[in-house]
């Protein structure tokens, strides 16, 4: 008799039991979530389950800004529980946030019970309707039997390809109801097959145009950090091989160094002089990884307007968007990106030297712009200084940053600077306020060892403060260094040159004392009122052991710069007050702000 | 993107897993990025494959219509996208449904351009006709201008059907 035969069937086990099960099988440790009605099974089950940890939130969009923090600092999914309708609803931020920077989660949602669905109940809301344009895919389980496998495919969907959030909507009665589990590997999905593989041909064809460049440059985009280490060390290997210049978009900061020589900073609207300038007079663009998005591209029709487009993506719906592309690879950045460095050495390609001696030397013609040079000031705190203290007095340790969104964020991009990818955590394509603090938990949460810093503003921390409580709870000392100038200073910026310096609403002359506010909440609160203070203030927080607030109060007028005007293109850059004073915004213009 | 091109007019078929909600992320996606929909039906094709084929005219300049059909891909559930314009020739066919009321020389008239048009009455009274007609969707639209003068009432049309010619499955 077949040994095989005489094995039991495994035994049925609660909905609510197989979520914890199939967690635990996809490597799951720690869990940000908040907990309610429809999810109370699930609460049970993780009551008995030591080996998850959950992260208590005190709001839902913080559990998903936390679990972004935490993917995209670890490079695993992150995990997220939350209840039904509130629960949910309050969720919808962070997930669209996560959407839109290719963040992979799962959320796990309770439903009310099946019987109950679609009669207007207590907290119900139509969660897999509010998410479907928000997530890459999302699902509703009315059957016990496929939650294992639905959660398999959820990871499996959020991790592979173009990675991106996905929801799982779990109905009360299906958590209690009895089935049976499966493993992860049984799982093969009949539709979904992200192709990964670059074509050979294709990828001879852009390292020929690369190989024939004269003013080539690599714009490089969060798809290559996504991608994982092995196409972050390609692509160090082929800016190596080719000596071309490289630019990175917000969102790849530190997957090429900052202290290269070929790093020309970061393009885009807040981009500095020589990125942007590279970009639009470049004749061979090598995008890899990146989505033309619009405040990378300023006007259009004078985007790079001399320049043959290589576009490498793993997501075809990207390829001519907003761009039209000359060369377009459809594949996972680590294998297309190794092939093209095995091809340049296979067929002993030589960049044209000569070509781009010239190159280069236009290129430090526009470095000697030097762009991102601000003011010092004596008397009160410049938002430049700041930071660039922060990054002298925490150089050589394990630095993560998280940020929030406006002036604050730009600044830490332009100025800290980025050795290693993953380090940088900020809300690039929704730019959501608020997302640096609760992202800064979920960073601590995998890093508990490192120095984790929010570089915030004081308009966009009161958005999800209260997570500070979090940190409080489960000891995360992260770091909230907040850049105070009493404004929304991005919103201001804009209606200083848009609308005739009316600053309407934009003024936070009522805010809290963050000070207080952070003994309140059981943190450590700290200012800095003057330039000479600063480094003393700076070192303190990094050496409590504990969360701290550092409200540094700067400059309230500080413009951040430099700027490519709405609706211009990248070599009309503004480098000065003066200049944007200079400036006339077309109607046009206006409207893309 | 830039589009200046000139406005066209696709088919597009879409294979896709037939779950709750499928149709809605075809229909939301085109909702949502401002995509145009002329037509579309959908209904299931193989019940034990649990698949449904959902045919959408669209239209667009060739930038939009190739953003529309990466769109319409990149949904987990879809199997196949294939359009029916410009990827292989496709027949495509639409039918609908066409009441016409009056008397006399009027309803005479419906009923003689209805025989030339090959369209069916499938419902008689004294003072009107139902009309069942088949075509391609210009069809249709030339039958229903010449009713409207003879007492057009109502239209239900079921959006365009189409399949590729020769032996091949799409």
């Amino acid at each position: 008799m077949d040994l095989e035969d005489q094995k039991p069937t495994p035994p049925e086990i609660t909905g609510a039991e197989i979520v914890i099960r199939a967690l635990k099988d996809q490597g799951v440790t720690h869990i940000f979530g908040y907990p309610g009605g429809s999810v109370l099974p699930i609460y049970d089950a993780l009551f008995a389950a030591n080996d998850i940890t959950h992260i208590l939130v005190r709001h839902e969009q913080g559990a998903v800004h936390a679990a972004e923090g935490y993917a995209r600092s670890t490079g695993k999914p992150g995990v997220v529980l939350v209840t039904s309708g509130p629960g949910a609803t309050n969720a919808v931020t962070g997930i669209a946030d996560a959407l839109l920077d290719s963040i992979p989660l799962v959320v796990l949602t309770g439903q009310v019970p099946t019987s109950l669905i679609g009669t207007d109940a207590f907290q119900e809301c139509d969660t897999v309707g509010i998410t479907r344009p928000c997530t890459k895919h999302n699902w509703l389980v009315k059957d016990v039997n496929l939650l294992a496998r639905t959660i398999h495919e959820g990871f499996q969907i959020a991790t592979t390809g173009r990675p991106g959030p996905v929801v799982i909507d779990i109905p009360k009665d299906i958590q209690f109801k009895k089935g049976r589990y499966v493993d992860p590997q049984r799982i093969a999905h009949r539709t979904y097959h992200p192709k990964t593989e670059p074509d050979e041909a294709t990828i001879e064809a852009a390292v020929a145009l690369m190989a024939g460049a004269k003013r080539p440059i690599f714009y490089v985009g969060g798809g290559v950090v996504n991608a994982g280490p092995e196409a972050v060390k390609s692509l160090r290997e082929l800016v190596a091989l080719t000596g071309f210049p490289v630019t990175a978009t917000l969102m790849a900061l530190g997957a090429y160094p900052a202290s290269s020589p070929n790093w020309l900073g970061m393009l885009g609207m807040h981009g500095t002089y020589e990125a942007n300038n590279t970009m639009h007079d470049c004749d061979v663009m090598v995008c890899l990884g990146a989505r033309f998005d619009d405040r990378v591209t300023g006007r259009l029709d004078a985007f790079a307007p001399h320049a043959k487009k290589i576009h490498l993506d793993i997501d075809a719906s990207q390829i001519n968007k907003n761009v039209h592309i000359d060369l377009a690879i459809v594949a996972d950045a680590a294998k297309a990106i190794s092939a093209m460095v095995r091809v340049w050495k296979e067929k002993k390609y030589q960049a044209d030297r000569h070509a781009l001696t010239d190159w280069w030397r236009q290129i430090e013609r526009w470095r000697e712009k030097r762009s991102l040079d601000f003011k010092p000031s004596k008397g009160t705190i410049k938002p430049q200084y700041a930071i660039d203290r922060l990054y002298e007095l925490s150089k050589g340790k394990d630095v993560y940053i998280t940020t929030e969104v406006g002036q604050h964020q730009m600044w830490a991009a332009q100025r800290f600077k980025f050795e290693e990818p993953n380090r940088l955590m900020t809300s690039g394509g929704l730019g959501t306020m608020g997302y640096g603090l609760p992202a800064a938990v979920g960073v601590q949460t995998a890093h508990p060892e490192s120095l984790v810093v929010d570089i915030a503003g004081e308009g966009s921390v009161q958005m999800t403060m209260q997570e500070i409580v979090t940190a409080v709870q489960y000891r995360l000392p992260i770091k909230i260094f907040i850049l105070n100038n009493n404004y929304l200073g991005m919103v201001r910026q804009w209606q200083q040159l848009l609308h005739g310096s009316r600053y309407s609403q934009t003024s936070t002359d009522t805010q809290p004392d963050f000070v207080k506010l952070a003994e309140a909440l059981g943190a450590v609160g700290l200012r800095a009122e003057k330039p000479e203070d600063l480094d003393e203030a700076i070192q303190t927080m990094i050496d409590t052991h504990a969360p701290v607030i550092l409200d540094v109060r700067v400059e309230k007028f500080e413009n951040c710069y430099p700027m490519i005007p709405s609706g211009a293109a990248h070599n009309e850059m503004i480098l000065t007050d003066a200049e944007e004073e200079a400036t006339e915004v077309s109607d046009a213009g206006k409207i893309l702000v | 993107m830039n589009n200046n091109g000139k406005i066209e007019r696709h088919t597009i078929a879409v294979l896709i897993d037939n779950e709750a909600g499928a149709l809605a992320r075809v229909v939301g996606m085109f909702a949502g990025r401002g995509y145009n929909i002329e037509s579309l039906t959908v209904a299931e094709i193989d019940v034990s494959e649990h698949t449904s084929r959902i045919t959408v005219v669209t239209s667009g300049t060739p930038e939009v219509l190739e953003q529309i059909k990466a769109q319409i891909a990149r949904v987990v559930s879809v199997h196949k996208v294939v359009d029916w314009t410009i990827d292989k020739p496709g027949i495509e066919r639409e039918m609908a449904l066409i009441k016409v009321a009056g008397t006399g020389d009027k309803r005479v008239e419906a009923l003689r351009i209805a025989d030339s048009f090959r369209a069916r009455p499938v419902d008689t009274t004294h003072t009107s006709f139902v009309f069942e007609i088949t075509g391609a969707p210009s069809k249709l639209d030339s039958f229903i201008d010449l009713m409207r003068p003879l007492g057009l009432v109502e239209v239900s049309r079921t959006g365009v059907a189409a399949i590729s010619r020769g032996p091949e499955a799409m």
